[in-house]
């Protein structure tokens, strides 16, 4: 007899996640495509029963969204300029189908290096925030991922929601998608840049590059390289391949590394371009 | 199990099922709501989208608890009082359901963007139905329909005058059941009795296996009933297509030629089968070396894949005319240049499936299927019975595109039906319908073309390799028709084409929409754009140049006597010149994304081969006075149901709504072949037309009137009008046959065709479809993407039957051209998914722009000629023309990804 559990709340949830071996499920667009043709005989805990853990709230210094947020509140729900990569990728991911039913947190745990919520909210800081009967815990999103398909989440977790710090200064964003089709595609690569504009310069800048690593990657060197510049047409140029070298992209049926490394220069010198056009 | 109460289509509804299990099951399986289609069970396709909440979801990812206190819609809510709604009327009036299989998908999605916004833009439709795949229609019509919700008249149906059928814009005549979730498809419906069959498929490319012994697993799950093996097979364990050529197990026989290949069959109950894993069976493998692509299977050392088959070579084919040396000798220009495509995937969005049923000594088998006599007789064989104790009941056809002509379910449930005395049904989820079903053949061509200095064709020489994967299947149809085709719709005085099929351990490749013409296309068409830049000749004029005509001989010396190639091109010369102006205006001020626009022709033999593809057509009338054609010529989507119905009513004589059909069934329809190879508007369309005219002529003897009479069908009665003379019959007077008909009209038709001698001479089809199309392309320098900007496509189709029906083949067939060109590949082993294997989705496929040309063949149905495979053909070497046009980069290898373009944009400029 397999388990299905659908708990109420929070603690529930972790109760459950303490005595047994579930399997979290959620949006359940990362589950049943795993098992085409397979039994479904996994223990189940369901949390989108859960209250409280869908939407997104301003709060003191930060943003808040809840774990079981659908692709489409994020689009739907009307939000500063800084989250307008988010938005863009949120319209990414599968189709209106998948947009409706796939969760954020759902996205960031199944951890594919190919996830399109992953690089819009590592540029964006993005704190996630972790339950269990031990309590309530929160690490930065980059340190959540550790590599292809593989998170820290423990067995005993799960995660309750993201926490992205408000900007230092007025701010946008923007997110890039690579696909070999319009809709319903993986991405061969994509990146997400995020601006804060200081007194008509870069104040901080946060760029990151999905698909072309195990998991997605901030460009540090390159952020690092861009604050202080004026936010002026032709910022893109200053972006070199050398601003690109942590990347480790691989060859797969999508395109082969070279490619890769190759479109993700292209599309980061774009993206960054894109964030000071018209201001 | 748990208790789920969800409101379905307003309704409080029940269930008491586990609670993981998906949405999309229990509305099918346990509430019997098949409205709602599985493609992929795996969120890709979205043929099973439903409106949880209002929202649109794909309920195959949906566990059944989650809808437990939700609103439910799908399709079968959508009628209003039994009467379609607005939405509804706009798909069936437009014609933006071919096959149905994705279409109520596409309506739920579109119902709720209309909820959400009353007057949406393109762009809005794309986004809201962007989540659903369609492989019939090429999606503009859908979005036609969406656009123009509520214009009718727009749509320029007409219900057509007696005599008026052929030719006209007729709504599909079962279009209403494919746009309310009522048509049945091979998973729709099966007795409620029947028990479950999944075949265990291998994980090997190659291998031996020996089985174990059965006990124990069958011990551990009493719902397994059995488990079928090759001894089993009551006849002979081996299919193909060809009558000489059955070397395809239906379960392997100890050794594997490839992943996928079925080996042993578990029947049972449906929860029992669901929880079975493949590697519980008692299945020892020893795997060995594969041989796979092109070069390892045919070198010296390669292990063989058949005993009968030396060197792991199929067949050779060839072409020869005059005398290809001097025609080079006399050339001007000559370009040679090497091609590759790889495997593609028909991506029906129905996968297979059927059911079967012993009943008596006969065996009946419901199944989707491309041809219903060629399974009848496949069957037979392997049961050891005689064809006609075999019973094909074809259901709708959700896609085939060839995929559906070689076996796959109909074997192995009318083996267990047989044996179990139990109905029998299977349906291939979508990884299993990749990985064992045909695909299209991978090539390798060399080709050199030569032309004078004016522009003329003088010589083409052509050596073509096609892996025909593990088994036969369609491959001996590739080797002759491609070296046939090979020359492309052009007038070449001298010609050798050779082309070589041969065995690799991968998936069979067989019957896809062209049969190797559209590889062949891409090589002809490629070069002709080479001599045209060279001879300094823009390149549609130097098609229009070279363009078979009329009366002018092709490669293997035929005769055309219907060409309208030249009148193709002369319909696209307006666009040409303004989108060639246009794209070279656009690139003055712009180098990162260059526009280009580029011609693609072909040509393509309708029917079978060199050999007798005939067709029979019945049309019986009852001492009721209800008259019904009995048609043979499977519908898949391509509209035989309507088509064959407007030639039937004309040839007849009897208005089209008073016209009933029998569609299929073995057992009351006879053999109008396959539907495949662009056949069934030429052949089956001259069968029906002479079925009509055959019981009009019956018809006429009784009343004893000259053929200028007309006929009145009443109830019970005829009335048969000649300029004052009226005569009435009384149909209830006329003896009664055994069906239960007083009178029956037959036709039959076979294309004049002729066999190949040594050279590939001869006549081996009775007409030929010609095409040519053009596409405006915008290439994304520095990332090698291509956006397909528009397309128009001319087509010389004979005699339309119905332009909306062709339009749709059309539009169907850019989009699988465009597919090929730029995103399909299935690579075994690793693309057996919608995810990770690409088709076009919404926007990717543009408008697209039809000239429907018209130059009758005289053997075809008022002028008739095919339109099916046509419509794919020219469109990959155009949009290769306009890549080509905006960078100079010349693709020779499909599909063009952006990394093999952007490669090949760097490496040109380096």
């Amino acid at each position: 007899m397999t388990l299905y559990l659908q708990p109420k709340s929070v603690d529930e949830a972790v109760q459950a996640l303490s005595e047994n071996n579930l399997f979290v499920l959620a949006g359940g667009t990362d589950y049943y495509p795993a098992r085409v043709g397979k039994p479904l005989d996994d223990n189940i805990l369901d949390i989108t029963g859960i209250t409280g853990l869908r939407g997104i709230s301003e709060r003191d210094d930060h943003f808040h969204i809840g774990a079981l947020t659908r692709w489409t509140d994020i689009i739907e729900t009307a939000l500063p300029n800084y989250f307008n990569g988010l938005k863009l990728a949120a319209r990414e991911v599968g189709g209106v189908q998948i947009q409706n039913a796939g969760t954020i947190a759902g996205n960031i745990c199944n951890a594919s290096p190919a996830a399109d919520g992953i690089p819009p909210l590592l540029s964006l800081n993005t704190d996630i925030v972790l339950a269990s009967t031990r309590g309530e815990h929160s690490m930065p999103l980059a340190k959540f991922i550790m590599g292809n398909r593989k998170t820290r989440c423990a067995s005993d977790e799960i995660v309750t929601g993201f926490r992205i710090p408000k900007p230092d200064h007025p701010a946008t964003s923007t997110f890039l998608k690579l696909g070999a089709r319009k809709y319903l595609v993986i991405s061969i690569v994509m990146v997400a840049a995020v601006v804060e504009i200081d007194n008509g310069n870069v104040g901080a800048i946060r760029i990151a590059v999905g698909s072309c690593s195990a998991t997605a990657k901030r460009l540090h060197m390159l952020e690092r390289a861009l604050v202080g510049q004026p936010i002026a047409a032709g910022i893109g140029d200053l972006v070199s391949e050398s601003h690109l070298n942590q990347l480790a992209p691989i060859d797969d049926v999508r395109g082969s590394a070279e490619y890769r490394r190759d479109a993700a220069l292209t599309l980061v010198r774009r993206a960054v371009e894109e964030l000071v056009a018209d201001k | 199990m748990t208790e789920v109460n969800f409101s379905l289509n307003g309704k409080e509804t029940k269930v008491d099922v586990e609670p993981v299990r998906r949405l999309a099951h229990v509305l099918r399986d346990d509430l019997g709501f098949t409205g709602t289609k599985i493609g992929c069970d795996a969120g890709d396709c979205g043929a099973c989208t439903v409106r949880l909440d209002g929202r649109q979801v794909c309920s195959c990812l949906v566990p059944i608890a989650q809808a437990n206190g939700a609103a439910v819609d799908t399709v079968e809510g959508l009628s209003e009082n039994g009467a379609l709604n607005d939405l509804q009327e706009a798909f069936h009036l437009y014609g933006a359901a071919q096959c149905g299989i994705c279409t109520p998908g596409m309506l739920m999605a579109a119902s709720d963007l209309l909820d959400r916004n009353s007057n949406p833009s393109e762009d809005d439709v794309y986004d809201a139905l962007g989540g659903v795949l369609c492989r019939c229609t090429g999606y503009r019509k859908i979005v036609d329909a969406i656009l123009n919700l509520g214009d009718t008249a727009a749509a320029n149906i007409i219900e057509p005058e007696i005599g008026e059928a052929v030719g006209a814009r007729a709504a599909k005549l079962d279009g209403e059941q494919k746009v309310n979730g009522t048509e049945i498809y091979g998973a729709d419906e099966a007795p409620p009795d029947a028990l479950w069959l999944h075949a265990v498929r291998s994980p090997y490319w190659r291998a031996t296996f020996s089985l174990g012994d059965f006990e124990p697993i069958k011990e551990k799950y009493p719902g397994l009933v059995d488990i079928l093996t090759a001894e089993d097979v009551p006849g002979l364990n081996g299919f193909g297509i060809y009558p000489d050529v059955k070397d395809q197990p239906v379960l392997a026989e100890g050794f594997v030629r490839y992943r996928g290949e079925a080996v042993v069959a578990l029947v049972g109950d449906a929860d029992t089968i669901a929880a079975i894993r493949d590697d519980e069976l008692p299945i020892s493998w020893q795997e060995q070396e594969a041989v796979q692509g092109f070069g390892p299977p045919v070198a010296d050392d390669a292990p063989q894949l058949h005993d009968d088959r030396p060197g792991n070579i199929l067949a050779n084919g060839t072409t020869l005319k005059g005398d290809i040396e001097k025609g080079f000798a006399d050339s001007a220009a000559i370009f040679e240049e090497s091609f590759a495509t790889g495997f593609v995937e028909h991506g029906y969005i129905e996968p297979e499936a059927g059911w079967a049923q012993r009943v008596g000594d006969r065996i009946e088998i419901t199944v989707t299927t491309q041809s219903p006599y060629m399974d009848r007789d496949e069957v037979a064989i392997i049961m050891g019975l005689a064809p006609e104790d075999v019973r094909i009941i074809p259901t709708a056809c959700g896609g085939g595109f060839g995929g559906k002509l070689d076996q796959t379910v109909q074997p192995l449930v009318a083996i267990a039906a047989w044996k179990l005395n139990r109905p029998v049904r299977c349906t291939f989820n979508r990884l299993e319908s990749m990985a064992a079903s045909t695909k299209r053949h991978p090539s390798r061509i060399t080709a050199r073309y030569g032309c004078s200095n004016d522009g003329k064709l003088q010589s083409y020489e052509f050596n073509g390799d096609f892996n025909t994967g593990a088994y036969v299947s369609w491959g001996l149809t590739v080797k002759d028709r491609v070296p046939i085709h090979a020359t492309g719709p052009y007038f070449v005085p001298n010609v050798r084409a050779e082309s070589q099929a041969f065995f690799s351990n991968e998936t069979p490749a067989g019957a896809f929409r062209g049969f190797g013409v559209p590889q062949a296309a891409i090589a002809h068409d490629s070069l002709m754009d080479m001599m045209a830049e060279k001879t300094g000749i823009d390149p549609l004029e130097f098609r229009h140049i070279n363009a078979i005509r009329k009366g002018q001989e092709t490669a293997t010396g035929q005769k055309l006597e219907s060409a309208g190639l030249d009148q193709c091109l002369e319909a696209l010369r307006g666009d040409w010149k303004t989108w060639r102006a246009e794209a070279e205006n656009h690139n003055a001020t712009n180098t990162k994304r260059r526009r280009g626009v580029g011609v693609g022709c072909m040509w393509y033999g309708c029917g079978n081969t060199s050999i007798a593809n005939p067709s029979t057509m019945h049309i019986g009338l009852t001492g009721e006075g209800i008259v019904t054609l009995y048609s043979g010529a499977q519908d898949i989507g391509q509209g035989t149901n309507t088509t064959m119905m407007q030639a039937a009513a004309d040839g007849l004589g009897i208005a089209l709504n008073q016209l009933n059909l029998v569609c299929g069934d073995t057992d009351f329809t006879a053999d109008a072949g396959k539907s495949s190879a662009s056949r069934q508007a030429y052949v089956s369309g001259n069968a029906v037309k002479l079925a009509g005219e055959d019981l009009r002529g019956q018809i006429l003897r009784l009343a004893n009137v000259s053929e200028n009479a007309s006929i009145e069908f009443g109830t019970g009665k005829l009335v048969v009008q000649e300029g004052d003379t009226s005569r009435e019959i009384d149909l209830s007077t006329l003896p009664t046959t055994e069906n239960g008909e007083v009178l029956r009209g037959e036709g039959y038709f076979d294309p004049p065709t002729e066999p190949l001698d040594e050279n590939g001479q001869g006549k081996p089809y009775g007409t030929y479809g010609f095409a040519a199309q053009i596409a405006d392309v915008e290439v994304d320098i520095e990332l090698g993407t291509v956006k397909v900007v528009r397309i128009a496509a001319a087509h010389d189709v004979g005699q339309s039957l119905n332009p909306q029906q062709v339009e749709g083949q059309i539009h169907g067939g850019v989009a699988q051209g465009l597919g090929l060109a730029l995103m399909e590949e299935y690579i075994p082993g690793r693309t057996e998914n919608l995810h990770d294997y690409l088709m076009p989705t919404f926007g990717d496929i543009p408008d697209i722009k039809t000239y429907i040309i018209e130059d009758p063949e005289p053997t075809g149905p008022w002028g008739a000629k095919g339109i099916g495979e046509p419509a794919l053909c020219a469109t990959a070497p155009a949009i290769f023309g306009g890549i080509h046009h905006a960078t100079g980069v010349r693709v020779t290898h499909a599909p063009c990804t952006p990394d093999k373009l952007r490669a090949a944009i760097l490496s040109k400029d380096a």
